[in-house]
């Protein structure tokens, strides 16, 4: 059980209280999702819990945060590893040992346990998370959900009461994160732990959850059932946007509540001939493929591209056009090429074999990879996995000068691309104290003030919140709409059936779909957004699909 | 297998390495610790690192050799390749730039250049072998904190290196070539940044999972009391041992004394850390064997150039082929045994 009585937190150096008169009580055996837009907090709250804050972090810690009985002032976090057990968004950086039959043993060395029941407990755990297989695997081989169900299973061996969480499934694709949340689930039901989870992406989690945790952007916090807290929070995944919007209550959270929902309106559309549903019918039409007759220009053309990673096959032999006008999304699983296809594609990559040409602005094809770095990026931008690699200057505004100085633009270019995508952020800031959202604006902006018409971004939605994943994609548009080309990899379905009109799927370094993200998406048992599953047969991806013959409707 | 095992081993083939320059000895060791690690080793990235040990190793002797013809003292001999000499000033009488190459000087070159490839690939097969971290961790429970410092210690410079090359690929997205002094604050800026957040990252995950959880803050004062007493007798003892005036009990006694206490106060700040050891490495039959044929092999040469220094050391003037005693083959074929253990490696 945790219990926040009355709790402020303000961390050194800020005016402003990250987290003020909190009072919640998480029940023993709940599973409580932690909600909130990006800097709000949650990560706050659940550093408190686990007496990180303020031990590790320092700040002021007013009011007092109570784990199973024991007061985190008075208990450090090592004190409560008996009790609370911490899993983080990035498990590789918390892993101490190199095999993971170690790293499952590591808590309960620490913990004196006697050898003979950390035998025991090792096998339990491998068998209750399914890594039998894995045990003397090297962390450093594993795939992003096997890393992340070791990290789990890491803290389990301990046996604590409590399980904290913090974005476990932000960087592991759909697949990955299922099994990840299946064996949370799991744990919560068969063993009765308690759970305190945050996620930004909350389609796969919010029917699981006992409670909600809403962190408000002013460091308060409202507890209440998922579908009251879901129903007025800033935040909203879109099977709580299409309840809100068809006024359901009370509210779906799972699919399969959705779908029962949802007859009537799927009804609407069968009937088709009827006045209302006809304007889904006439939605789905992705201006690029608008006219067969005027076929787009191909901005980047890749034939047969090979990408080798010491004795690893990253890409194999992927042949790709990307389009004026396009918004393509690269899908796939962790560790399927993604990454490897973006750098080779923008020349500053490796590339074994295969040819990459683009489109000049007096139609001459160059390769990137033989144009000097400051050439390439006029004709291909990238915004890598890790924007902070490219930020190295104290302040916005010296990284925005040093920007426009790079890309031979105008002064003020970058400042002025940066107040479109991120108003707030204010010039004497430090960039490393932007929210990541923020950062990922900052290096858009540099990137684009160099022009380029091919705009390539690996993982973008890391870590944004609702809000400023929709800000996002309304610049990607804007950017295929005025005559660019978008190419970015992601695992979050939702975001690509707003903003992209093709998907390209790899696997295994090939190529193994590439179409209209309605064909590729809808088709798909992982891939399928939520709307696409409660929508089933009609191929429908978002819920502003559905808002006009709703609001009819109504 | 226990770690320490292959590392006894193979310091026992890094004795043997030094006790002689004779090629056949010399690289009959080499041979030896190459089987063993093809033999023994098992996909692990330590283990991917002996090609990198056997290339340094390469790069080693042929630099001795290249050292040799630039700048060895060229002695007289059968002239191989008659360079001609670069004149030199007066003070810099040690040094020949170019000159005549002989059959003797550059045998010799390789001779000295072959030992030394000799002993990094002894101590690249240790490491191959044994997992560092392992190896580190089968430190008495005093030494626990410092074994896992070095252990993070290790594990940060390799990630170091890779988040640089990391930013300066990033870099030159931003269409700028990292140089100059400019370029090495873009690059160590973001490199610092990451290795500050990864470290802080894994230090909270260590302390969440209950790091340093027993012991008692401050210490015990017996342990620092133990240590002090070592310290002051270590540096009393080398200063009776080397100062031929000071009494006799100056020296190793004084030094014997503070080995008694050293080992008493670890044991006692051993006491304080409370932990257990998840399937700790056991010492069987298997790791005295391997042990034991790197210390033969070890003991053998140095007992061997104890009694006839001349036996093994090759030739030049006149040049000789070297001689290879029997009981020399003997004891570096006993070096091999690791290799035909039953089972495979554990």
């Amino acid at each position: 059980m945790i219990r926040f009585e009355h709790v402020g937190v303000t961390y050194p150096g800020s005016e402003r209280p990250a987290l003020r008169a909190v009072d919640v009580t998480v029940e023993e055996g709940a599973l409580a999702l932690v909600v909130g837009p990006t800097g709000s907090g949650k990560s706050t709250l659940l550093r408190a819990a686990t007496g990180l804050v303020p031990h590790f972090t320092g700040g002021l810690l007013t009011g007092r945060v109570l784990v199973e009985g024991r007061d985190t002032r008075t208990h450090l976090p090592r004190d409560l590893a008996d009790v609370v057990g911490v899993v983080v968004q990035d498990p590789a950086r918390g892993f101490v040992t190199d095999t993971v039959e170690e790293e499952l043993a590591y808590a309960m060395e620490q913990l004196a346990v006697p050898a003979t029941v950390m035998r025991t407990r090792v096998e339990e755990v491998l068998d209750l998370l399914g890594l039998a297989s894995l045990r003397r695997r090297a962390l450093g081989d594993l795939s992003g959900g096997e890393q992340q169900r070791v990290a789990i299973g890491a803290v389990l061996t301990a046996r604590p009461r409590v399980l904290v969480l913090d974005e476990p499934t932000s960087a592991l694709d759909p697949g990955a994160a299922e099994d990840v949340l299946a064996a949370l689930t799991r744990l919560v039901h068969d063993l009765g732990l308690t759970v305190l989870l945050a996620e930004h992406r909350l389609e796969r989690v919010v029917q699981h959850a006992d409670t909600v945790l809403h962190v408000r952007a002013d460091g308060t916090v409202q507890q209440g059932d998922p579908d009251e807290v879901l129903a007025v929070a800033s935040v909203a995944p879109p099977i709580v946007e299409l309840g809100r919007l068809a006024g359901w209550s009370p509210l779906p959270l799972s699919v399969r509540d959705a779908r029962r929902r949802a007859r009537g309106l799927r009804e609407g559309l069968d009937a088709g001939g009827g006045s209302s549903p006809t304007h889904v019918r006439s939605l789905p039409a992705p201006p690029a493929h608008a006219g067969d007759h005027a076929a787009p220009a191909a901005l980047l053309r890749a034939d047969d591209v090979h990408v080798q990673h010491g004795r690893v096959a990253a890409v194999r032999g992927v042949s790709l056009e990307l389009h004026a006008g396009e918004v393509t999304a690269l899908m796939g699983r962790n560790g399927a090429g993604k990454s490897s296809l973006l750098w080779a594609l923008q020349g500053s990559g490796p590339r074994r074999r295969g040819t990459v040409r683009v489109a000049g602005r007096g139609e001459v094809a160059g390769d990137p990879s033989t144009m000097a770095p400051a050439e390439a990026r006029r004709h291909v931008g990238l915004v890598p996995q890790d924007p902070d690699a490219l930020l190295y200057l104290e302040s916005v505004a010296a990284e925005c000068a040093a920007g426009d100085r790079q890309a031979g633009a105008p002064a003020g270019t970058t400042a002025r691309l940066l107040r479109g995508l991120v108003p707030e952020a204010a010039p004497d800031q430090d960039p490393r104290d932007l929210s990541e959202g923020q950062r990922l604006g900052l290096v858009l902006a540099i990137q684009l003030a160099a022009q380029p018409r091919v705009l390539l971004l690996d993982e973008p939605t890391r870590g944004l919140d609702y809000g400023a994943k929709r800000r996002l994609a309304s610049h990607l548009v804007a950017h295929a709409r005025a005559g660019g080309a978008v190419l970015l990899s992601t695992h979050d379905v939702e975001f690509v059936a707003v903003c992209a009109e093709r998907v390209v799927l790899l696997a295994e370094g090939e190529l193994v779909a590439d179409g209209a993200a309605r064909d590729v998406l809808v088709a798909s048992p992982t891939f399928a957004p939520q709307v696409a599953r409660i929508m089933h047969p009609h191929p429908v991806l978002t819920v502003d699909e559905l808002r006009p013959s709703l609001e009819v409707g109504a | 297998m226990h770690p320490w095992a292959w590392w006894v081993w193979a310091l026992g083939l890094a004795v043997a390495t030094t006790r002689t320059t004779n090629p056949l000895v010399v690289g009959l060791v080499l041979l030896a610790a190459v089987v063993v690690v093809l033999a023994r080793r098992e996909d692990t990235p330590w283990a991917r690192a002996f090609r990198g040990y056997l290339l340094l190793a390469a790069a080693v002797l042929v630099m001795r050799v290249a050292f040799h013809v630039v700048v060895g003292i060229k002695g007289p001999g059968q002239v191989l390749l008659d360079l001609p000499r670069v004149p030199l000033p007066e003070w810099a009488v040690a040094v020949h730039l170019l000159g005549p190459v002989t059959v003797e000087g550059l045998l010799g070159a390789v001779y000295a250049g072959l030992r030394l490839a000799a002993l990094v690939v002894c101590f690249g097969a240790a490491n191959a072998l044994a997992n560092p971290k392992r190896a580190l961790r089968a430190l008495p429970a005093a030494l626990h904190q410092i074994g896992t410092a070095v252990v993070i210690a290790m594990s940060v410079s390799p990630a170091l290196v890779t988040s640089a090359g990391q930013v300066r690929r990033a870099q030159r997205l931003r269409g700028q070539e990292p140089r100059g002094p400019r370029g090495l604050v873009a690059l160590a800026v973001p490199v610092l940044d990451d290795a500050l957040d990864r470290s802080l990252a894994l230090a909270a995950s260590m302390d969440s999972r209950g790091y340093a959880r027993a012991v008692r803050a401050g210490g015990d004062r017996r342990v620092a009391a133990l240590l002090l007493v070592a310290l002051l007798a270590a540096a009393v003892g080398s200063y009776g041992l080397l100062d031929a005036t000071t009494p006799g009990w100056l020296g190793v006694p004084v030094l014997l004394a503070g080995a008694v206490a050293a080992v008493l106060g670890s044991l006692l700040a051993g006491r304080a850390v409370r932990r257990t050891r998840y399937r700790p490495d056991r010492w069987g039959v298997a790791e005295t064997v391997v042990a034991a044929s790197g210390v033969l092999a070890g003991t053998v040469l140095v007992a061997v150039t104890a009694s006839d220094p001349a036996l093994l050391e090759p030739s030049l003037h006149p040049l000789r082929w070297p001689a290879l005693p029997p009981v020399v083959v003997l004891s570096v074929a006993a070096a091999v045994v690791p290799a035909l253990l039953p089972g495979r490696p554990a």
